[in-house]
């Protein structure tokens, strides 16, 4: 089966800092494709870049066949997006953004209506749809992002920490929602929590200083990356060892990284 | 084209969302009443026509339609919603052009409200309406111009006061080019061919032949290329400043 995403030695400059370093890979159709790493390390570049957002300074990349530079329109056509934070028009209703998603998207009519309703149920967020944006909690918020990107059940999902700001439940439901949707698409997830790719990825990639450090994916009960093994619930040690091995003495975990240095095992 | 009425029509739509629909109307229409009637002395000047209102429309719109203006695109920037319409199936040409016309209706929808205006000089005496006509054609195409100004000069910056600023300051640029006071300051000593090509980049100059009823084809291509090249402007800029 073909790619439906594929990068090819993507490289993004922002002046004289290296943000992505010749990253190179491919999602296919079923796969949930784990994007992990330090904060700064260029994960969000290289999702704005395959969504058309950045240009990228050298390198390709395709979407469903579409060269993202050369026929934007095509491409961003094929891929739903929760960019990083969820951005929203604050002013508007769920139910108002989402109709303007669904028409600027060239939905119209009974599909127009079908699609909203799909995107509002799978997302949950049929109680709050005639409230403002900015007055929704942070949860909605995330999930009305989530509904945007998947409002015109596309093929390709890029969804930049989709579970960031949400409670334990809420993860959980998002995380079901992502796997319920996988058979049929191509989808990139962002994190930076370990266990949401044990609980949702078929493949991941940790990437640090804009390169590509190690691929993984699971191998028995555990994890595979490279020549490093993680243990099932250990993966935390494993992502350790590969980002601090890239750049000794200088700690690649920084900012609200906490979280992963918690109950630090030692090497797996 | 779906995309850019879409567009459109949520822009259109945020204004109303928000008081600064009505805000903006109320004051607008109240400031234009005071220049109207005690500064261009509407009644003792004892002539039925609406030259006192238009006068002051240029000095009115610089600061009136930088303040529509400055949200545009700084205000996407800010609250991280230009990366979600960029990433939607739209051209930059079309987002450009469907905010720009949102926001030039919406100062359009302002301006309407100034018709009773027209019809107590129709009923104080007897106007001619053709030049009215014109008035309001003029001050509408002069509002489009100092809006693709703001709106390019809101696309460099996140930041709205900013954006105000300079926006007030290159519309000043464009509208003094033609005063009086500037114009005395080059006849004389610079050569004609000058002082006629500064005059010549002046909303004023351009407006002013409207006004008088003088629909000229060569001040309405004034407008709408002026128009033209800052919305061009306007598209490149959104384009070369997506990421940062």
């Amino acid at each position: 089966m073909t790619a439906l995403v594929s990068l090819q030695t993507v490289t993004r400059d922002f002046g004289s800092l290296r943000a992505v370093d010749r990253v190179s890979f491919e999602v296919r159709k079923g796969e949930v494709l784990g994007f992990l790493g330090p904060n700064g390390a260029g994960k969000s570049t290289t999702m704005k870049m395959i969504t058309g957002f950045l240009t990228p300074s050298a390198g390709s990349i395709t979407v469903c066949g579409h060269d993202v530079v050369r026929e934007g329109l095509r491409a961003r056509r094929e891929i739903g997006y929760l960019p990083e934070g969820a951005p929203a028009y604050g002013d508007m209703t769920p139910l108002a953004f989402l109709g303007f998603v669904a028409e600027v998207r060239g939905l119209a009519g009974s599909t127009r209506m079908a699609a909203l309703e799909r995107a509002i149920r799978l997302a949950r967020i049929g109680e709050v749809v005639e409230q403002r944006i900015e007055t929704l909690s942070k949860g909605f918020k995330r999930r009305v992002g989530l509904a945007q990107a998947i409002l015109h059940d596309p093929p390709v999902l890029v969804l930049d920490e989709p579970t960031d700001g949400l409670d334990p439940n809420q993860k959980h439901e998002v995380r079901s929602l992502i796997q319920e949707m996988s058979a049929h698409k191509a989808i990139i997830i962002s994190t930076h929590i370990l266990e949401e790719v044990e609980a949702v990825c078929s493949r991941a990639i940790i990437i640090a200083h804009g390169r590509v450090l190690a691929e993984g994916h699971p191998e028995g009960e555990g994890w595979q990356f490279g020549e490093v093994y993680a243990e099932p619930g250990r993966l935390d040690a494993a992502f350790r060892r590969i980002t601090q091995e890239a750049h000794p003495g200088a700690s690649p975990l920084s900012g609200d990284a906490t979280e992963v240095e918690d109950e630090a095992g030692d090497a797996a | 084209m779906t995309a850019l009425i879409a567009i459109f029509r949520r822009e259109l739509q945020a204004y109303f969302a928000t008081p600064l629909a009505y805000v903006f109307s109320v004051v607008f229409l109240f400031v234009n009443g005071i220049f109207t009637f005690y500064v261009g002395q509407f009644f003792s000047r004892g002539q039925a026509d609406l030259v006192s209102f238009f006068t002051f429309h240029p000095w009115l719109y610089l600061f009136f339609v930088p303040a529509v203006a400055m949200r545009l695109w700084a205000e996407e920037r800010k609250s991280g919603t230009i990366e979600l319409l960029l990433t939607l199936p739209v051209g930059i040409g079309a987002a450009v052009l469907g905010k720009f016309l949102a926001a030039w209706v919406f100062i359009g929808l302002a301006l309407t409200g100034t018709l009773p205006l027209w019809l107590t000089v129709n009923w104080l005496g007897s106007p001619d309406n053709g030049v009215i006509l014109a008035g309001y054609l003029g001050s509408f195409l002069m509002a489009g111009a100092y809006l693709a100004i703001g709106g390019c000069l809101s696309a460099i910056t996140a930041n709205q006061v900013i954006a105000f600023v300079v926006a007030v300051l290159v519309c000043f640029l464009f509208t003094v080019s033609g005063a009086p006071m500037v114009m005395s300051f080059f006849t004389g000593w610079a050569p004609q061919v000058l002082v006629d090509a500064i005059a010549s980049f002046s909303f004023l100059t351009h407006f002013t032949g409207i006004v008088n009823g003088v629909i000229d084809l060569r001040d309405l291509i004034y407008f709408l290329s002026v128009m033209a090249l800052w919305l061009f402007a306007t598209a490149v800029i959104v384009d070369l400043k997506k990421a940062s």
